[in-house]
């Protein structure tokens, strides 16, 4: 009951998933779709476990009052304007938009602009050209890079973007389905695996 | 009150204190974080429901319960199913959240096997071998060759550096070397546009403070 029923869901969901994707059928197309909207009701509720057991950590950090605990004030706060202002006005509603654009939009593009700071310090420190795999690495990202900016146009008289399009369509590409090729044979090993129940990691530990 | 001033200033005094980690770690920084963490949580919690769980769910569901259309109680499955996520709260009953987990990783398993065939295995070589067709019939240039011939050595070579069912000795050893070749300049590309990407981030943050906050720029 609390392994082989979920090892038999797992199994009966897989088979029908790809049987409906090679039956043109009208039914089969049918639960093709009914069962795709079936994953995107299941995926809220994963979201509010998510939600909740984030709730958890910071009443527990406000409890026991560690390091920077006041700060989790501030998560609270977050979350419930952003919920209660989204759920009872609706999306659409101004405030909301106002939200987002004026909080978490300039917020998330500041905290990726950030990962420009740390790729910099990075590269300086990893970056030196000791083997040939690492020139040819440094030699095709500075190329890739003076490709993207104009002024590597204006000095090499449009070689750059040219040098780097054709990297970009030939040798990257070349390299990038190798990798795909790959990844791909895993993924349907794998999912081979779990959906015939010889990978059963997922169902954790215990009974 | 204008508001669309007040944001300007809100978006700029966060950005400012994001940035300010820069420096060192500052209560600012960890306001502006914390505040992030919480405001994207709750964003993603409401276009869930009003995008996933309303449409899909409710409205069907409703319209079941109205007498609209009888398939709508249907709907009451996955609503169980995703209930039982929160047998996670309780722990004698903890067990129960391995159905829908189970239940969402055998529908993923079972759209990624013809999937991942038909758009990554069987388009991909496909994509590698096409230009030998226009090699065959005469239409392709010189250089054309060249970059089909490359593209075919790459993609091979690349394979052969991660196949580990036989030893990388001899000709596999160097087959393996040529991979890695390939592999840097496909990572050093990646590099390249991710390093370009964030700087263009960064240009746009810069603009929005120079710009819209302090308008220096005309």
């Amino acid at each position: 009951m609390k392994r082989q029923v979920p090892l038999v869901l797992c199994f009966v969901f897989g088979i029908v998933m790809i049987f409906t994707q090679f039956s043109p059928h009208s039914f089969s197309q049918w639960t093709y779709q009914e069962v795709i909207s079936w994953a995107l009701i299941i995926g809220p509720f994963a979201l509010v476990l998510a939600t909740v057991t984030l709730i958890q950590t910071h009443t527990a950090r406000i409890r026991r009052r560690t390091e920077h605990w006041q700060y989790s004030f501030v998560v609270f706060a977050g979350l419930i304007i952003m919920v209660l202002i989204g759920i009872f006005l609706k999306p659409q509603n101004p405030m909301f938009e106002w939200l987002y654009n004026n909080v978490q939009l300039p917020m998330d593009a500041t905290m990726f602009s950030l990962l420009a700071f740390f790729i910099a310090s990075a590269a300086y420190r990893a970056f030196r050209a000791r083997t040939f795999e690492a020139s040819l690495l440094l030699i095709t990202a500075l190329i890739v890079m003076m490709g993207n900016v104009p002024i590597g146009d204006l000095l090499s008289n449009d070689t750059a973007s040219k040098a780097r399009q054709w990297i970009l369509d030939n040798p990257n590409l070349s390299a990038r389905r190798g990798i795909i090729l790959g990844v791909s044979l895993g993924v349907i090993s794998q999912s081979i695996r779990i959906i015939l129940g010889i990978e059963r990691s997922y169902l954790g530990g215990g009974d | 009150m204008d508001w669309n001033l007040i944001g300007i200033w809100v978006a700029a005094f966060l950005t400012l204190s994001i940035y300010s980690v820069l420096y060192r770690d500052n209560p600012f920084y960890r306001f502006a974080e914390h505040l992030f963490v919480g405001v994207s949580v709750g964003y993603g919690i409401v276009l869930s429901i009003y995008q996933g769980f309303i449409p899909f769910a409710w409205n069907p569901f409703f319209a079941a319960v109205t007498g609209e259309s009888a398939i709508g109680f249907i709907k009451l499955i996955p609503i169980c199913i995703g209930l039982l996520f929160f047998a996670r709260l309780s722990p004698r009953h903890t067990w129960l959240i391995r159905y829908p987990i189970a239940i969402l990783i055998g529908f993923g398993a079972g759209v990624a096997i013809p999937n991942v065939l038909r758009a990554n295995i069987f388009e991909q070589t496909r994509g590698t071998i096409a230009p030998f067709a226009e090699i065959a019939a005469g239409t392709l240039s010189g250089w054309g060759i060249f970059e089909a011939v490359l593209m075919v050595v790459g993609v091979i070579c690349t394979l052969t550096y991660f196949f580990f069912s036989v030893e990388h000795r001899g000709p596999v050893k160097w087959l393996s070397k040529v991979g890695i070749a390939f592999l840097m300049i496909g990572f050093g590309s990646a590099f390249g546009n991710t390093v370009m990407g964030r700087v263009a981030l960064l240009i746009q943050r810069v603009d929005f403070l120079l710009n819209d906050w302090l308008n220096i720029i005309s």
